[in-house]
C-alpha cells in the first residue's frame, strides 16, 4: 500500500507554542485602555479625541517612514507604534494644539525608538520620550490645564498655527496636583475616582484605569509586581510624610489617584522593553519609582514627577538587569 | 513562596502547555503486528554504538543478541524477531543521516514464541545485576535512551536511599507511561523491588502527575502494606518528568549543577525502564519492543501500541490508520522535546516514546520579532536561567560570555523558553548553537 506521504516539514523543537504573540499582547493593551480613553473623550469633548489622533499619526507616519520598504507591513503589524501614540496623547493636556501634539508622536517613536535600533532596542519609554520632549520645548501649552467641559466644543487653541502661540479660550483650571501643591487645594475623591477633574486626557479616571491594569492582569500581560511595586512604596512613603504633617503633605489616597500615578503605573512603567526582564529586579524598578515620584511632587519643583521617575529608573534598568541575574537551579546552594 | 511551592508538590517555574492526552489516555495497550523488515541502528543510545556479532545470512532467533555493548556506557542490541540478517548497513535513521545498523528479515510464518527463563536476581551480585542489565539492552524509556545500568553503578562512598520512579509524563500527548502503571501495576513493583534491593534503598517513590489519577489509583491499590513504596502526585506542569525537576518536587531538594541524582542520594528510573527489568528477569525477554504512543491531530486512529524495535514509523502510523491529510509534521518523542521526522521509513529506536502527527495548528509559527523583555522566558526556565540573554548574545556570537557568565552549559533544552516566547524566538535553537559552538572550541583548546 503505497501511499503519498504528504510533505513533512522539519523544524526544531520545541513543536508546541503557546498562543500569546507579541502582535496580540499590544492588541490587548489597546483594548485595556479604551475604557479610560472614552471617558477622556467624554469630559474633555471631541477636541482630546482629535489631540489623540494627532499622536498616533506622528507615531505612525515615522514608523512607517523608517521601515524598510518590503517590512512596513510587519513593523506596523505589531501595534506597537499605534500604541506609543496613544499613551503619549494619553499624557497630554486635553487643549494641546494638534501640531504640538504630532511632533510630540514624532519624537516619541524618531528618538524614542527607532534610532535605537527599533522595538525592544530602545532604553527609554518611547511615549514619556515624546512627553518630556513637548514639555521641555513647550512649557506653558503643556501645563496648561483645561477644566472638563461640553462634548461637542473644541477649543480653538487646537488649531494653532505652528511656532505660533495659541490662544487658550476654554475655561482653564489648575490640576489637582497643581492646586495641592501650590494652593493645598484638596480635590474630592470621587471626582479623582470617575475623572470629572482637570489633567491630561487620559490620566484622570482612575477606575477605568484600575479596570484595565486587572484585564491586563488577568490576560498576563501585565507584570503586577510593577503597579503593586509603584503604588504600594508611593502610599506608604506618602502616609508617612501624611502622619508627620497633614496640612503640609498629600494623603495616600490623593497621591495614588492624581496625576498620572495610575497611567504611569499600570501602562508606562510596565513597559516590558524599558523594565527589569528579572523578577528581583522588577521589584527594585518598581520600589524606586515609587519613591521618586512621591520625593519630586512632594520636594520637587513639579508637581507631577510620574514621568521623570519613570525615565529615570528606565536608565537605571540595564544596570539593574546586570545585578539581579537569577541564582541558577543546583548552583550556589550553600548561600540560599 | 517556597512553601507554598512545597505544598504543591512541585519545582519553581516552568510552563503549562495543554496536556492533549485525552485522544489515548484511556485506550489500553495493544501489540503492533510484526512486519517484514526490522532497521536495529547501532547507536540507538547515549554513549559507544554497539559491536554487531552477526553478519549477513546468519539466521536468529526472537531475542537473541545480535550486537555486544560497545563499551561501559554502551548496551546490548538483541533481534525483535526471529529472521535472518540481511545486512549490516549505513540505513537511514529518524534525523534523517544515515548510520550502521543491523536488518533483519523476518521469518514469515514463525510464531514469534519466545522461550521463558526466568532469572534468580536475588543471588545476583550488584555486579552481576548491572551486566545483567547491560546486557539486556535496557536504556532509559523516557526519551533520552541513558543505558540504564550505568546509573546502577555507584562508586565508593555515594549510597542510594531513594529510588525514585519517573511516572510524570509531563510530555502533552503521551500516554504510553501512564497506561503502563495502569495495566502492568504488578510488574512496575516488581521491577522497582528488584532495583530497590540491588540498591539498597530505602524506600521507592513513584512521582505522578495528578492529571493520571486512574495509574495513581492503581498503584496506591497495589501497594502491599508494609511495602517501602509511596506514591507521590505531582502538580501538572512540564517539565515536571525533567530528573533534577522531578527530585527538587519530590525531595525538596536541588541536585547541584555538574553533580548527579546519585550525589543527593536518589536513583531515578522511568516507569516504562523499571517495566523492562520486571520483564528481562521474569521471563528473560531483553529490550527487544516498548510502548509508544502514537497520537495527534494527524493520525486517524491515535493508540498505544507495543512496537518491535526496529519497525519503521510507516508501519506504526499505517497501523494508525494513516495520516490525514492535514498532516505537516511528524515528531518522534514528546512535542516539547522530540524531533521532527525527515523520512517515514527510518525505524523506531529505544528512545521513541511517541509517534506524533501534527497539523498547521500545532506548527505554523507566527514571524518571529523583536525580543520586548518581557521575561515570560525567564519566569519559564526551571533551571532559573536567563534566555532572553542567551537569544541577544548568541545572535551577537558571545558565546563565551554566554557559558561564562549566564552558565549557558546547565541548559537542559527543555523548551520552556521557546515555548513561552511571544516575539517566537527560537531561543533552544540559539543555545544549541552557542553550546556546539562552545563544544567545538574546547575541542580544539585541548
Amino acid at each position: 500500500m503505497t501511499q503519498k506521504d504528504p510533505k513533512l516539514l522539519i523544524q526544531p523543537g520545541p513543536q508546541l507554542r503557546q498562543q500569546m504573540t507579541t502582535p496580540v499582547v499590544m492588541r490587548d493593551v489597546w483594548y485595556a485602555l479604551t475604557p479610560a480613553t472614552l471617558a477622556g473623550i467624554w469630559f474633555f469633548g471631541l477636541g482630546a479625541f482629535l489631540v489623540l489622533l494627532a499622536c498616533i499619526a506622528g507615531a505612525v507616519l515615522v514608523e512607517w517612514y523608517f521601515a524598510p520598504e518590503e517590512k512596513r507591513g510587519y513593523f506596523l503589524g505589531d501595534g506597537t507604534a499605534i500604541l506609543t501614540g496613544w499613551l503619549l496623547g494619553l499624557t497630554l493636556p486635553p487643549a494641546l494644539p494638534l501640531w504640538m501634539a504630532f511632533l510630540g508622536g514624532v519624537v516619541a517613536v524618531g528618538i524614542g525608538k527607532t534610532i535605537w535600533g527599533g522595538m525592544g532596542a530602545n532604553i527609554f519609554n518611547p511615549a514619556l520620550v515624546g512627553r518630556a520632549f513637548l514639555l521641555a520645548t513647550f512649557p506653558i501649552a503643556m501645563t496648561t490645564w483645561t477644566a472638563p467641559g461640553d462634548f461637542f466644543t473644541i477649543p480653538s487653541s487646537l488649531f494653532a498655527l505652528p511656532l505660533m502661540t495659541g490662544v487658550v479660550d476654554t475655561v482653564t483650571q489648575a490640576s489637582p496636583l497643581g492646586m495641592m501643591k501650590f494652593e493645598h487645594v484638596d480635590t474630592p475623591f470621587i471626582d479623582l475616582l470617575f475623572g470629572n477633574t482637570s489633567g491630561s486626557l487620559g490620566e484622570t479616571s482612575g477606575l477605568l484605569l484600575i479596570l484595565g491594569g486587572l484585564y491586563l492582569w488577568w490576560r498576563r500581560d501585565l507584570d503586577w509586581r510593577i503597579p503593586v511595586g509603584i503604588l504600594g512604596t508611593a502610599i506608604i512613603f506618602s502616609l508617612i510624610l501624611f502622619m508627620v504633617d497633614a496640612d503640609k503633605y498629600p494623603g495616600p489616597i490623593f497621591t495614588v489617584f492624581s496625576g498620572g500615578m495610575l497611567l504611569g503605573a499600570i501602562f508606562m512603567a510596565t513597559d516590558p522593553v524599558t523594565s527589569p526582564l528579572t523578577q528581583k529586579g522588577t521589584w527594585i524598578f518598581a520600589i524606586g519609582i515609587g519613591l521618586l515620584v512621591v520625593l519630586i511632587r512632594v520636594f520637587g519643583g513639579f508637581p507631577e514627577g510620574m514621568m521623570y521617575a519613570i525615565l529615570l529608573m528606565n536608565a537605571a534598568t540595564p544596570l539593574i538587569d546586570m545585578y539581579t541575574q537569577p541564582r541558577v537551579f543546583g548552583r550556589e546552594l550553600d548561600q540560599k | 513562596m517556597n512553601l507554598f511551592r512545597r505544598l504543591s508538590n512541585s519545582f519553581d517555574h516552568g510552563v503549562f502547555p495543554h496536556h492533549h492526552k485525552e485522544q489515548t489516555e484511556q485506550l489500553a495497550i495493544q501489540r503492533l503486528p510484526f512486519g517484514k523488515r526490522f532497521v536495529i541502528p547501532l547507536g540507538q543510545h547515549v554513549g559507544a554504538p554497539a559491536k554487531p556479532i552477526v553478519q549477513a545470512g546468519d539466521a536468529v532467533k526472537r531475542g537473541q543478541m545480535i550486537a555486544e555493548p560497545g563499551g561501559f556506557v554502551s548496551v546490548a542490541l538483541h533481534s525483535p524477531v526471529t529472521g535472518r540478517v540481511t545486512g549490516v548497513d549505513p540505513e537511514r535513521y529518524a534525523d534523517g543521516t544515515f548510520q550502521e545498523a543491523i536488518v533483519i528479515e523476518a521469518d514469515q510464518y514463525d510464531a514469534q514464541q519466545m522461550e521463558v527463563h526466568p532469572i534468580d536476581w536475588e543471588s545476583l551480585s550488584i555486579e552481576a545485576f548491572i551486566s545483567e542489565v547491560q546486557k539486556a539492552g535496557i536504556v532509559g524509556l523516557g526519551g533520552a535512551a541513558f543505558p540504564c545500568h550505568v546509573k546502577y553503578a555507584i562508586p565508593d562512598g555515594n549510597k542510594i536511599r531513594h529510588l525514585l520512579i519517573n511516572g510524570a509524563e509531563c510530555e502533552p500527548y503521551l500516554t504510553n507511561d501512564h497506561r503502563q502503571m495502569v495495566e502492568q501495576t504488578e510488574a512496575l513493583l516488581y521491577g522497582a523491588e528488584i532495583v530497590r534491593q540491588k540498591l539498597g534503598a530505602e524506600e521507592i517513590v513513584i512521582g505522578v502527575e495528578k492529571n493520571k489519577p486512574d495509574a495513581i489509583k492503581a498503584l496506591q491499590d497495589a501497594i502491599k502494606p508494609g511495602q517501602p513504596v509511596r506514591v507521590m502526585p505531582l502538580e501538572v506542569k512540564y517539565p515536571q518528568g525533567a530528573e533534577k525537576m522531578l527530585i527538587k518536587s519530590v525531595f525538596g531538594v536541588e541536585v547541584p549543577a555538574g553533580k548527579l541524582p546519585r550525589d543527593v542520594e536518589v536513583a531515578v528510573n522511568n516507569v516504562g525502564t523499571i517495566i523492562a527489568i520486571a520483564e528481562y528477569f521474569q521471563t528473560g525477554k531483553p529490550l527487544i519492543e516498548r510502548v509508544v504512543t502514537v497520537s495527534g491531530p494527524g493520525v486517524s486512529y491515535p493508540a498505544n501500541l507495543i512496537v518491535p524495535l526496529g519497525t519503521s514509523i510507516r508501519e506504526v502510523l499505517d497501523y494508525a490508520g494513516g495520516l490525514t491529510d492535514e498532516t505537516r509534521q511528524v515528531v518522534l518523542g514528546g512535542p516539547m522535546m522530540g524531533d521532527s521526522i525527515a523520512d517515514l521509513d527510518a525505524p523506531m529506536l529505544k528512545g521513541s516514546a511517541g509517534v506524533l502527527a501534527l497539523t498547521e495548528n500545532e506548527t505554523g509559527r507566527p514571524p518571529e520579532y523583536n525580543c520586548i523583555r518581557c521575561g515570560r522566558c525567564v519566569e519559564a526556565c526551571p533551571y532559573f536561567l536567563n534566555p532572553a540573554r542567551f537569544a541577544r548574545l548568541a545572535k551577537a556570537r558571545m558565546f563565551e560570555e554566554m557559558a561564562e557568565t549566564y552558565k549557558v552549559m546547565d541548559c537542559v533544552e527543555c523548551g520552556c523558553c521557546t515555548y513561552s516566547c511571544p516575539s517566537g524566538i527560537p531561543i533552544v535553537q540559539h543555545i544549541r548553537t552557542a553550546k556546539d559552538h562552545l563544544r567545538s572550541m574546547k575541542g580544539k583548546v585541548q
